[in-house]
């Protein structure tokens, strides 16, 4: 499925991100490590995949015709798909997952806050529902940092080796290509390279209070945008796609 | 009267007064009236109206029209809702139906009446105040949270400390 219009390309972009992200954390469901926080940490899925749900029907209005939100949740591969790295690495351990979702949390709010001033109306109406979650989105995982970093040893020392491992992939949160370029010149994209300090003042503060050290940059792994992605993506892709493939428009 | 709302005169916000407005100027009040008995599928207590998702109504030749306003982007609910409606306006002989969702001015708790509060306070669910997050069993606004995620997307889960009663509170945003 190939997309032209800029405009389309964002908001699926940004649909990707979300539908991509709510998926690993649903893969939790179950098998979290108490009762409260397998709630916790399917609301959240359910926040992020109704946030792509909102993009990806705006999207579908877009392009008109038979498109629905379900063709590009379900009828793309692996290449289609724009999301940026860090949301389809594997859910990994307790502390992967929370630290993943601090990262990208303290990306969003700032981003959603800029994306509620879009000159593109309907994005902006998303970004003004979006943002409101965000907020308390950020205020747990920012806890879960400080519980964890600060915490047992263990707890300490698997939060530090994730973020060690997460921290290649937060570069590509700030990377502009020449779709954004075109796009933040009329008012519609973000221009997410302006949210990285912000975003770093965050991140330290919070990585302070939790007794965890920002590991050093090494250069980020970048490509989601355009298409290349993890192996991971695939396998993902292969479960979420699984009876849309099988049985396609097979309904409720 | 709690001691969370005894000292403040609730004032509209602006969406909601002219909400408000575009019932009482509608041409179409006995469908307003219809769909006062369609309920919030979690909160059966308050109607789709009280809790605004219900925005506006009008006829478009034959068809009604319903403009709806989802509440939180991860309730599953607002499907239900629609079909909700549907069924009334069907049973109530209107056979043409045309929903709309519209997401701007995005929806907010700040919308409730105080009636709609109190209603869901008697179903043992709180909603934020100004002064604090009350107890719907005592009163008491000792209170405290113990997950920020409840039963559904709406709710966090709180505990009051005056009575030891956990609770659902719905969410501020």
């Amino acid at each position: 499925m190939k997309l032209h219009d800029p405009l389309t390309r964002y908001v699926v972009r940004l649909g990707d991100d979300a539908l991509i992200m709510g998926h690993r954390l649903s893969e939790w469901m179950s098998r979290a490590p108490f009762l409260e926080e397998d709630i916790a940490l399917s609301n959240v899925a359910l926040d992020f995949v109704g946030r792509a749900r909102l993009f990806y029907q705006y999207a579908a209005d877009l392009m008109g015709g038979e498109v629905t939100e379900n063709t590009f949740a379900y009828q793309r591969d692996v290449r289609d798909f724009t999301n940026l790295l860090l949301c389809e690495l594997p859910r990994g351990d307790f502390a992967f997952t929370l630290c993943r979702q601090f990262l990208y949390d303290a990306y969003s709010l700032p981003f959603t806050q800029a994306l509620c001033k879009s000159a593109d109306s309907q994005l902006a109406a998303i970004a003004a529902k979006a943002e409101k979650e965000s907020r308390y989105h950020l205020r747990r995982s920012r806890d879960w940092m400080l519980r964890l970093g600060d915490g047992t040893a263990e707890s300490h020392e698997r939060c530090q080796n994730a973020l060690d491992q997460l921290w290649i992939y937060t570069d590509e949160m700030f990377e502009c290509d020449a779709l954004l370029d075109g796009l933040i010149a009329t008012g519609v994209a973000v221009n997410t390279a302006s949210l990285r300090s912000e975003w770093l003042d965050t991140v330290t503060e919070t990585l302070h209070a939790a007794t965890l050290v920002i590991p050093e940059a090494q250069g980020g792994v970048t490509g989601g945008r355009e298409g290349i992605h993890t192996d991971d993506l695939g396998f993902l892709l292969a479960e979420m796609q699984f009876m849309q493939r099988a049985y396609p428009g097979l309904q409720w | 009267m709690t001691s969370a709302t005894a000292d403040c005169i609730p004032l509209l916000p602006i969406e909601e007064l002219a909400r408000r407005r575009r019932r009482h100027e509608s041409s179409v009040g006995d469908i307003w009236d219809l769909l006062d008995s369609v309920m919030d599928p979690e909160i059966p207590v308050i109607s789709l109206y009280e809790l605004g998702v219900l925005q506006d109504i009008s006829r478009e030749g034959k068809a009604v029209k319903l403009v709806l306003t989802p509440t939180y982007i991860g309730c599953p609910a607002l499907g239900i809702m629609e079909e909700d409606a549907r069924a009334a306006l069907t049973a109530g002989g209107y056979h043409q139906v045309i929903v709309e969702t519209r997401l701007a001015p995005a929806w907010t708790t700040a919308w409730l009446t105080p009636e709609a509060r109190r209603k869901m306070a008697a179903y043992g669910v709180a909603s934020p105040e100004k002064g604090g997050i009350a107890c719907p069993q005592c009163g008491s606004v000792n209170t405290e949270v113990i997950s920020e995620f409840g039963s559904t997307a709406c709710k966090s889960l709180f505990r009051c400390v005056a009575c030891h009663e956990p609770f659902d509170v719905f969410k501020a945003i």
